[in-house]
């Protein structure tokens, strides 16, 4: 197990780390027909979707209560209420969902009690489901501002169903922030093919998979509707992805009593074999012939790849669900962990072979990963594999230096499949050519596993 | 923040502002800072304006005290450009805690500004205000001072916490920071009559490139760039130029003015967008150096190279006439940047069917108006859903604007093209107007648009005939 430190900097460069206050926009971007709405100054909301803009390459909804310094010190009331009604009044969500970050949360503006007063007031807002979450951007990281606001939602919308009237085919899933459109597409069709019905909470891949819709819209289309996250209390069990997910999932366990599952990855053979027997076990199906066939594809690339993963050492930063997934999943291709960082704590990080796990920044990673043969992190990883000259596998949030990141898949048989392929890719194509130099070196004999490339 | 809110003050009413200036007395002292609409708000705040106006300084150490959200959603975002020092894409921030909070901050930027200077050694470093230390007063001049003395080199303080206003407020107040702790504290190594500084050129895509081998061959000496690809000692010498132009963005109108009369350097409003707008700066920028008492003889050698720059210019649009005249573009941007380029699209053959006057002053209009004649649509504010309606039904065939309604453009499938600051292509002086004529033609001649708006078979009525064409 490896060791968790935090950083003893007092400045931070290179930040790893995003907010919890987008965290939660992003999770409420995955609702039909929402706008979610930074309580903060304008800088917040337009940093944030700037920020999305260049990862998703699709326009974002996302307002702000535009706090000025005045209204900051005399709290925000007016702003919040403002901005519910001209939102309502202009795009007609059918959801808004509502994030602090730091500046309302120092001035302890109570949203929840601004939101009974305007609602008795505003008949107009009737119509639209409002939910607040505290997400102060001085604390946590971009995974715990997702799993709040889901568990808001929970609380808020989620209807207490009457007796135990359990659909048997609908299930709940609630994927951890590093799940990806593209990944939750793979799971529906996973899902679906064992005969039943996933309610995605929530479910960014209708949202945000870059799709042309047939008109314009100011808010987000697809997505989950409120009608379905009511109906989620009668569901067979719910499904959490990563462990920043399993608050979630006792919450809606505890208000609705749906049981749930915690698979905290589903990359790599063993992962999705459990998921597998479960999906049988709870759909009494058994697990369909094309799974079979992706299992065999699966093993079948570990074996061709493992050649090139064996012994690879590798540096790593990203938040802790993803991390989690992908070191274990190195490690079990054959991987060596040289560096780990991230940005918040999580149990997730027990389950990482590393030497040591650091909360901190890419500055971090960078004094780490000299000598790696690859280096895996988000986009603003690029400078610091330009300067050890270490190869840049991009994951996490943002990518703004490549296509389709919301199209990225390491989910299931399939996904990891391909992503053997993608990251075997990488080792193939940087492979050193030994020149007589190349034995020169005594450390080439030094380490076990090490690679003979290391520069 | 008695200090913070007398400058915020000074800079609304600012003298050298032509718009400003055509407001009626009490209008103009709250300047162009707008009243926000809360839940229909788009822009950024003042930090994020501040950092755009001093990031681009290369070998400075930007520090922004503030939690995760200010640093960690916006950094190594801009495509300011450089040709050497790289710290300036390097991210510092306190990433304030609560702890902080409880605490306060002071501490903890004090020993960051010790680490960023241990670590990387830069001429100075910049520190950024956010809200949050704002708001629980931490002291940022003071911290500076102390650092200063303490690192032995200038700590300066931008003081422009996001909630004070927009972005363009922002710009000010980081143009205020100059004129109060960097300007006119070092002197050149030399001067010459030929030193002209160069204000709101932020060398995005490298656009100070295409225009400055123009000044080289003219012996124009750009002594600083306020402030792309600058260096801290070129801004701290840059009281000695001998004229300045300020380039069409008014962001740092106020940094212009005060240069002019603190230490004499007159400064003209220019711009390198557009062939005869570019000619236009480098006669002034000859006339007013030889007004100072540079030889006469500039004038002349300039008008030579204006007529060779422009003829080769020419030249080389000609060959897109043919293929873009008679094409329909629709302008969108806020600054006066469309105007600038209108000419060019013009000389290409292309019909402006509107542009965006959301900006503009009025002298602005008349000049557009000009400009397009005919019965091109003049938009104050056009609305996304507007937008999107005249893309999907009236004849567009390419729109020109900012990443902003880029996806609007796109999802009607018409042909789009970024003009705005975070484009990929550097479009200044002569060869930039010839590069933005050939991205026109790239955006619009892509064989995509044809194919993504074929109807899929089963939207077809026509079924079968559409599968054995495709057949065929």
């Amino acid at each position: 197990m490896a060791k968790i430190t935090v950083g003893q900097k007092r400045c931070t460069v290179n930040p790893l780390k995003i907010s919890q206050s987008i965290g939660a926009a992003l999770a409420f971007m995955g609702v039909h027909n929402a706008m979610p709405l930074l309580h903060g100054a304008q800088g917040c909301t337009s940093f944030g979707l700037v920020l999305f803009v260049r990862h998703f390459r699709e326009a974002i909804p996302m307002q702000t209560t535009a706090m000025s310094e005045v209204a900051t010190v005399l709290g925000g009331f007016e702003n919040v209420e403002q901005a519910l009604v001209n939102i309502v009044g202009r795009a007609k969500p059918a959801f808004i969902g509502i994030c602090t970050t730091g500046i309302s949360e120092i001035k302890g503006d109570d949203i929840s009690g601004f939101l009974k007063l305007i609602r008795a007031t505003h008949p107009e807002l009737d119509s639209t489901a409002l939910v607040d979450v505290s997400t102060p951007d001085f604390e946590g990281a971009f995974q715990d501002g997702w799993a709040a606001a889901v568990t808001r939602m929970i609380e808020e919308l989620v209807e207490i169903p009457l007796l135990a009237n359990r659909l048997t085919k609908q299930i709940n899933v609630l994927p951890g922030c590093h799940i990806t459109p593209g990944d939750i597409d793979e799971l529906r069709d996973i899902f679906e093919s064992f005969g039943l019905d996933p309610i995605f909470l929530p479910d960014l891949s209708g949202s945000l998979d870059g799709h042309i819709p047939e008109e314009y819209s100011q808010t987000t289309m697809g997505g989950v509707t409120l009608d379905q996250i009511r109906r989620m209390g009668s569901s067979v069990c719910t499904i959490a992805l990563g462990e920043q997910m399993r608050g979630a999932a006792i919450t809606l366990e505890h208000r609705t009593g749906v049981p749930y599952r915690l698979f905290e990855r589903l990359t790599g053979l063993a992962a999705n074999d459990a998921l597998m027997s479960y999906l049988s076990s709870i759909s009494g199906v058994a697990v369909p012939r094309k799974f079979r066939r992706q299992r065999g594809q699966l093993v079948d690339a570990m074996l061709d790849g493992h050649f090139y993963f064996g012994g690879k050492r590798v540096a790593i930063a990203a938040e802790p669900d993803l991390l989690s997934a992908m070191a274990q999943w190195l490690c079990e291709m054959g991987c060596v962990i040289q560096a780990a960082v991230t940005t918040t704590q999580s149990p997730a990080l027990e389950r990482v072979s590393a030497e040591e796990i650091l909360l901190g920044d890419l500055e971090d990673l960078e004094m780490r990963a000299a000598g790696a043969d690859l280096i895996v992190t988000h986009s603003h990883g690029r400078q610091a594999a330009e300067r050890l000259n270490v190869p840049l596998f991009r994951m996490g949030m943002p990518l703004f230096d490549r296509l389709g990141a919301n199209h990225q898949v390491s989910v299931g048989y399939r996904g990891t499949r391909d992503l053997i392929f993608e990251v075997g890719n990488i080792f193939l194509a940087n492979a050193h050519e030994p020149t007589p130099a190349s034995w020169m070196r005594t450390d080439a004999y030094a380490q076990p596993c090490a690679s003979i490339a290391m520069q | 923040m008695g200090t913070l809110g007398s400058k915020i003050q000074q800079v609304m009413n600012e003298p050298g502002c032509a718009t400003n200036l055509a407001k009626p007395g009490s209008e103009r002292k709250k300047g162009c800072n707008k009243l926000l609409a809360p839940g229909a708000a788009a822009g950024g705040c003042a930090f994020d304006g501040a950092k755009i106006a001093l990031q681009p300084i290369t070998d400075v150490a930007h520090l922004i005290h503030g939690p995760i959200g200010c640093e960690g959603h916006s950094w190594d975002a801009r495509g300011s450009k450089s040709s050497g020092p790289l710290l300036y894409r390097t991210s510092f921030t306190t990433a304030m805690s609560e702890q902080d909070i409880v605490f306060g901050g002071e501490k903890h930027l004090y020993q960051a500004i010790k680490e960023i200077v241990k670590k990387h050694n830069p001429p100075a470093v910049f520190v950024y205000q956010t809200c949050v230390p704002a708001m629980i007063g931490d002291d940022l001049e003071a911290v500076c001072r102390a650092a200063a003395k303490k690192v032995g080199r200038p700590v300066i303080p931008i003081n422009a916490p996001g909630f004070v206003g927009s972005k363009n407020l922002g710009n000010k107040l980081a143009g205020e920071a100059l004129l109060d702790y960097v300007i006119g504290t070092e002197e050149p190594e030399e001067t010459t009559l030929y030193d002209i500084n160069i204000i709101g050129e932020y060398n995005l895509s490298g656009e100070l490139w295409q225009v400055k081998p123009l000044l080289d061959e003219l012996g124009i000496r750009i002594l600083a760039s306020i402030s792309g690809d600058a260096r801290y000692h070129q801004i701290a010498c840059s009281h000695r130029a001998r004229v300045a132009m300020m380039v069409c963005s008014k962001a740092l109108i106020n940094v212009a003015r005060k240069m002019e009369e603190r230490y004499g350097i007159l400064f003209f409003e220019g711009s390198f967008y557009g062939i005869g707008d570019t000619s236009e700066s480098l006669r002034k920028l000859s006339q007013m150096l030889v007004s100072r008492g540079a030889p006469a003889e500039l004038l002349e050698r300039t008008e030579t190279l204006i007529k060779r720059e422009e003829a080769r210019a020419w030249r080389n649009i000609a060959p897109y006439k043919e293929r873009l005249a008679g094409k329909r573009i629709l302008l969108y941007t806020g600054g006066v940047k469309s105007w600038s380029v209108v000419a060019a699209l013009q000389e290409a053959g292309m019909i402006i069917t509107g542009t965006s006057v959301k900006k503009s002053t009025p002298g602005d209009k008349e000049r557009i108006m000009e400009l397009v004649k005919s019965d091109a649509h003049l938009y104050d504010n056009l609305k996304q859903r507007e937008m999107y309606r005249i893309l999907k039904e009236e004849r567009v065939d390419i729109m020109l604007s900012g990443g902003r309604t880029q996806f609007v453009a796109l999802k009607a499938k018409v042909p789009w093209l970024d003009i705005n600051q975070e484009r990929h292509h550097a479009y200044a002086g002569y060869v930039g107007m010839v590069s933005l004529i050939r991205e026109i033609d790239k955006a619009l001649f892509n064989p995509i648009w044809e194919q993504v708006r074929r109807l899929a078979p089963w939207e077809c009525e026509k079924t079968e005939n559409a599968l054995q064409l495709h057949i065929a």
